[in-house]
């Protein structure tokens, strides 16, 4: 019944077979073809973007106050591509192996392929739109290296790779809205897809500023509309971001793959008391240069600075020497909390651990800024401003955040870091083609579940986000619309539409009447608490079985008595928040349904009952070499269903990173 | 870091909607953590608002980093609050101390009409990127990144006026109203890359074209838009851009 839509061939030709054999739509039928794009951020923009330029007339959506806040704009660290700039060996092979085994062996090979062979034309097409990625004196393009890779391919601009990335995305789509092929709605959330006829043509959006839903009609839609770890209340996501879009695509009939598949990253501000509203990330690029540590005896009381070197424990050097403070996200977030619980954490809350940059700041570029200005013998206290200066061109930005956020000096003090809920690889389930199981649905960037199988890479999804837009949508979309081209624009009078209006306008409604006790921050906050300490980290039978239960209590108590303040038809932020929270009480479920099915562990997901001797994560190929994409039947009620993974070239093995 | 409790008398502007008129309303927000960010204190006085059966303060927000340029309050007399280089939701309310009184209103411009409470509407920005704020390149088949080597300082200058987010602080700080920082920013970044420089004189032409019919005022050099820059957005941009737009209104009017 799943059918992937996998082109035949060797691997690394499908992508080129596939792009000379789909069907095509010649430019005057383009302009009669209308696309509804949901979302803005990296994957929304670029496929805007790219489509009003292709012809095609194109809708974009977003809930933020201009398309250029979508959340891609927090991005740090950089985007990957395989152009091997550096000559250290990489390669298009490379970067597919490497995500592939990053994803613990739980992607697609050919979608993978296929993202590493167009990485290369994305860096081109930021730079001619004017990206200002990092240089080297001579001119050329900069690279740093990210988790779990031994070669140095990651672009960037400072700490700021997803902003600048994003800005060109957005410039491109804002030259089309001039041109007249987009028309942007801004402070527009979509709040349900419609299907005529089995295909999707249209979506019921709410203007947020009025309060008036609005019914829109095109060809295709495509969902862009990220991805939901703020299911768990604390993440490093924006305060917005939210599953509502896939939610109710998935509630009419699209697949949710792989739902439990969250990535926890190793290295965020920890928690600092009852009121926090957000998490801060300290980008990945931090451990090129930052050395992770905690002290080696319990309960010590001596500040960083004055632990000495015999009594600091370098847990990730010593336990994985190949790849030390670079193992993969999953990998470095499991070891702090395996040191934190076993009591040598620091800090008040002792849940946290020392990055240190003291080390390569005096030793990697103190010394190499001091060679390069030819002094001798230089003392410590030479080393320490030369090596400043650089450190502060690398991560400026990102220490200075860290300062407002802790008042604490990073340049002086070792960062105290801790785990955090940051990505979402489960996402909307489609084909090669990106297409959901509802025809003309497609889903794109984090929102859909494609390329990184258990567990995220750094730097990677930047790069699939505009893969998919830039490269990949404008192909596989057209081999859709060109069997469309007689189909007329549908008026929104249509019988789907009403219907879907009214059941959009009737939630809301019942929202409002509830008029109960409690806020709905309060409820969020009490999902993220199950969320996180039953399918966070870890995650084991008893705990996934007892959230369920508490999550469907939780459900019908906020059904019961949430209290939204103001009316329908203002601007209310309280009732746009209420909807997102209805919805990922719904998706808290189906992610600890998943969750407990998958008896293995793999990537992020980290079953207790399935671990090595040595306390790493054990997966069970055997029973598990599959894509979850559950069907929604009714509240409560899924069926799953399985698409096998099939690995013709990179043939999984268990990773190791010692 | 010693952290602390306190509680504030907050002076905030409340007003319904764009037609109707608005006014400030005085709040006592109890222990108030120095831990808090600005933003969470406001969360806890709307999580007290909400409890006591009203209607809670609109404000724009979304990644509470400093980076997405959606947070905007003017709080006493300068936006983005007190510290240099700053958004309002990285202000941390270690700023504060205990009893003292705080100011909290909306940016005010008439290109920027307040939604409701302290939201405005700042679409003319995008209007403004529209009318020339890119680089006409469609997606395709650009050359290889490395073909165009670009000296590092100038790389590193248009990364500096690149970093602009958008917030309209400066607009809110002008007592003209201008857009001046912020265009000039995005037509320095764009200028100073040599795959922007061939549009960058018709560019100049029709965002500055394009900003005076949004109605924001003209730019008399005060410099308070640099002053409270979140970026550390340089005037330097406002001077660029003075040129550039000077020679292209030269050449457009001979033309
Ligand atoms: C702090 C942080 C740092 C990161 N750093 C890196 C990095 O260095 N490298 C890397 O590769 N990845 C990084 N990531 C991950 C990466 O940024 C995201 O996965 C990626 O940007 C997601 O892009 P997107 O286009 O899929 O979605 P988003 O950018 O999240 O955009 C979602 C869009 O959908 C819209 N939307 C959502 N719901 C609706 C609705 N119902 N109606 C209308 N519009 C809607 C929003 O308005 C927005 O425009 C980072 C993530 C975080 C949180
Ligand atoms: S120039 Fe500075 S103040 Fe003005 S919009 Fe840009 S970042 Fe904000
Ligand atoms: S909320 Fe994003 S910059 Fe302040």
């Amino acid at each position: 019944m799943l059918d992937s839509k996998i082109p035949s061939g060797p691997l690394e030709s499908k992508w080129t077979y596939y792009k000379g054999h789909c069907k095509l739509v010649n430019p005057a039928n383009k302009r009669k073809l209308e696309v509804i794009v949901v979302g803005t951020g990296l994957a929304g923009a670029s496929a805007a973007a790219s489509l009003g330029e292709l012809g095609y007339k194109v809708k974009a959506f977003c809930f933020q106050d201009s398309p250029r806040r979508a959340h891609s704009i927090a991005a740090q660290g950089g985007i990957n591509a395989a152009k091997n700039y550096q000559n250290d060996g990489d390669s298009t092979f490379r970067l597919f192996y490497d995500t592939i085994k990053g994803g613990d062996y739980r992607a697609r090979e050919a979608n993978v392929h296929r993202l590493a062979e167009v990485s290369a034309n994305i860096i081109d097409q930021c730079v001619a739109q004017g990206v200002p990625f990092a240089r080297e004196y001579g001119g050329m393009l900069n690279n740093r290296s990210f988790g779990g890779v031994q070669v140095k391919r990651t672009f960037y601009a400072a700490g700021q790779t997803g902003q600048q990335l994003l800005i060109g995305a957005y410039q491109a789509q804002e030259r089309q809205v001039a041109l007249g092929n987009v028309k942007q709605y801004s402070r527009h959330e979509m709040l349900d897809v419609v299907i005529i006829d089995g295909k999707a043509r249209g979506i019921i959006a709410r203007n947020l500023v009025t309060g008036e839903l609005e019914r829109h009609f095109g060809h295709a839609v495509l969902l862009c509309t990220g991805g939901y770890g703020n299911v768990f209340y604390l993440s490093t996501n924006a305060m917005g971001s939210n599953v509502t879009a896939a939610w109710k695509a998935h509630v009419k009939g699209a697949f949710f793959g792989n739902p439990c598949y969250t990535q926890i990253h190793p290295t965020c501000i920890p928690v600092s008391g009852d009121h926090q509203s957000k998490l801060t990330l300290m980008s990945e690029s931090l451990r090129n240069d930052g050395r992770i540590w905690v002290p080696k005896k319990k309960d010590e009381t001596r500040k960083a600075v004055d632990i000495p070197e015999e009594d600091r424990d370098y847990y990730l050097e010593r336990r994985y020497p190949a790849f030390g403070n670079l193992v993969p996200r999953d990998v470095a977030s499991r070891a702090a909390k395996e040191r934190c619980d076993a009591g040598f954490g620091v800090g008040t809350t002792k849940q946290a651990v020392y990055l240190d940059f003291r080390y390569n700041l005096i030793n990697k570029y103190g010394r190499t800024e001091a060679s390069k200005h030819g002094i001798e013998n230089p003392d410590e206290a030479t080393l320490e401003r030369l090596g400043k200066e650089v450190v502060k061109e690398e991560y400026g930005n990102l220490f200075d955040m860290y300062e407002k956020i802790t008042g604490e000096n990073p340049y002086e003090v070792p960062m105290r870091i801790y785990p955090a809920v940051h990505y979402t690889m489960g996402g909307l389930w489609v084909d090669y083609e990106l297409m959901t199981n509802v025809n003309g649905l497609y889903a794109l960037g984090e929102a859909n579940f494609s390329d990184h199988g258990a567990n995220r890479l750094g730097a990677s999804a930047l790069m699939q986000g505009l893969a998919d837009g830039y490269f990949v949508i404008p192909y596989t979309i057209g081999n859709y619309l060109a069997d469309e081209i007689a189909t007329k624009p549908i008026p929104t009078t249509h019988e789907a539409f009403e219907t879907a209006e009214k059941a959009v306008s009737d939630r809301i409604t019942r929202l409002m009447n509830i008029k109960g006790s409690k806020s709905v921050e309060s409820f969020h906050k009490r999902l993220g608490k199950i969320m996180w300490e039953k399918c966070g980290m870890a995650r084991n039978e008893k705990g996934l079985t007892e959230a369920i239960s508490e999550i469907q209590a939780l459900r019908k108590e906020f059904w019961n008595d949430v209290r939204i303040p103001g009316i329908i038809n203002e601007m209310n932020p309280e009732l746009d928040k209420a909807g997102r929270v209805a919805d990922f009480m719904e998706l808290g479920e189906l992610m600890c349904r998943d969750a407990l099915n998958r008896k293995e562990s793999c990537g992020g997901h980290f079953r207790e009952e399935s671990q090595t001797e040595e306390g790493e994560a054990k997966r069970d190929d055997a029973n598990f070499t599959f894509v979850s994409a559950w069907e929604y039947k009714s509240e409560s009620n899924w069926e799953m269903h399985k698409e096998e993974l099939i690995f013709e070239v990179a043939k999984p093995t268990q990773r190791s990173y010692k | 870091m010693e952290n602390y409790n306190m509680n504030l008398t907050l002076k905030v502007w409340r007003q319904k909607n764009s037609a109707e008129k608005g006014g400030f309303q005085t709040y006592q927000v109890k222990n108030v953590s120095s831990e808090m960010s600005f933003l969470e204190m406001i969360d806890v006085l709307n999580e007290d608002l909400i409890n006591e059966g009203k209607d809670p303060i609109a404000f724009d927000h979304d990644c509470r980093e400093g980076i997405c340029g959606m947070c905007s309050m003017y709080i006493n007399g300068r936006p983005h609050g007190p510290w240099q280089n700053n958004t309002v939701c990285q202000l941390h309310m270690r700023a504060y101390k205990d009893g003292d009184t705080i100011v909290v209103e909306p940016w005010r411009a008439n290109a920027f009409p307040v939604i409701k409470d302290l939201m405005v509407d700042r679409s003319a920005f995008d209007r403004i990127i529209q009318a020339g704020g890119y680089i006409s390149v469609n997606t395709g088949s650009p050359v290889d990144a490395n073909a165009i080597p670009i000296e590092k300082d100038k790389a590193d200058a248009a990364f500096a006026a690149a970093a602009c987010i958008g917030c309209g602080a400066c607009v809110a700080a002008c007592k003209n109203s201008s857009a001046m920082l912020f265009l000039s920013a995005k037509a320095s970044h764009l200028a100073l890359l040599p795959q922007g420089a061939p549009e960058r004189k018709s560019r100049a032409l029709a965002m500055v074209a394009q900003m005076d019919k949004e109605g924001f005022g003209s730019c008399t050099n005060t410099g308070a838009c640099e002053a409270v820059c979140p970026k550390g957005i340089s005037i330097e941009n406002i001077a660029r851009l003075n040129r550039e737009y000077m020679c292209a209104a030269a050449v457009s009017d001979k033309g």
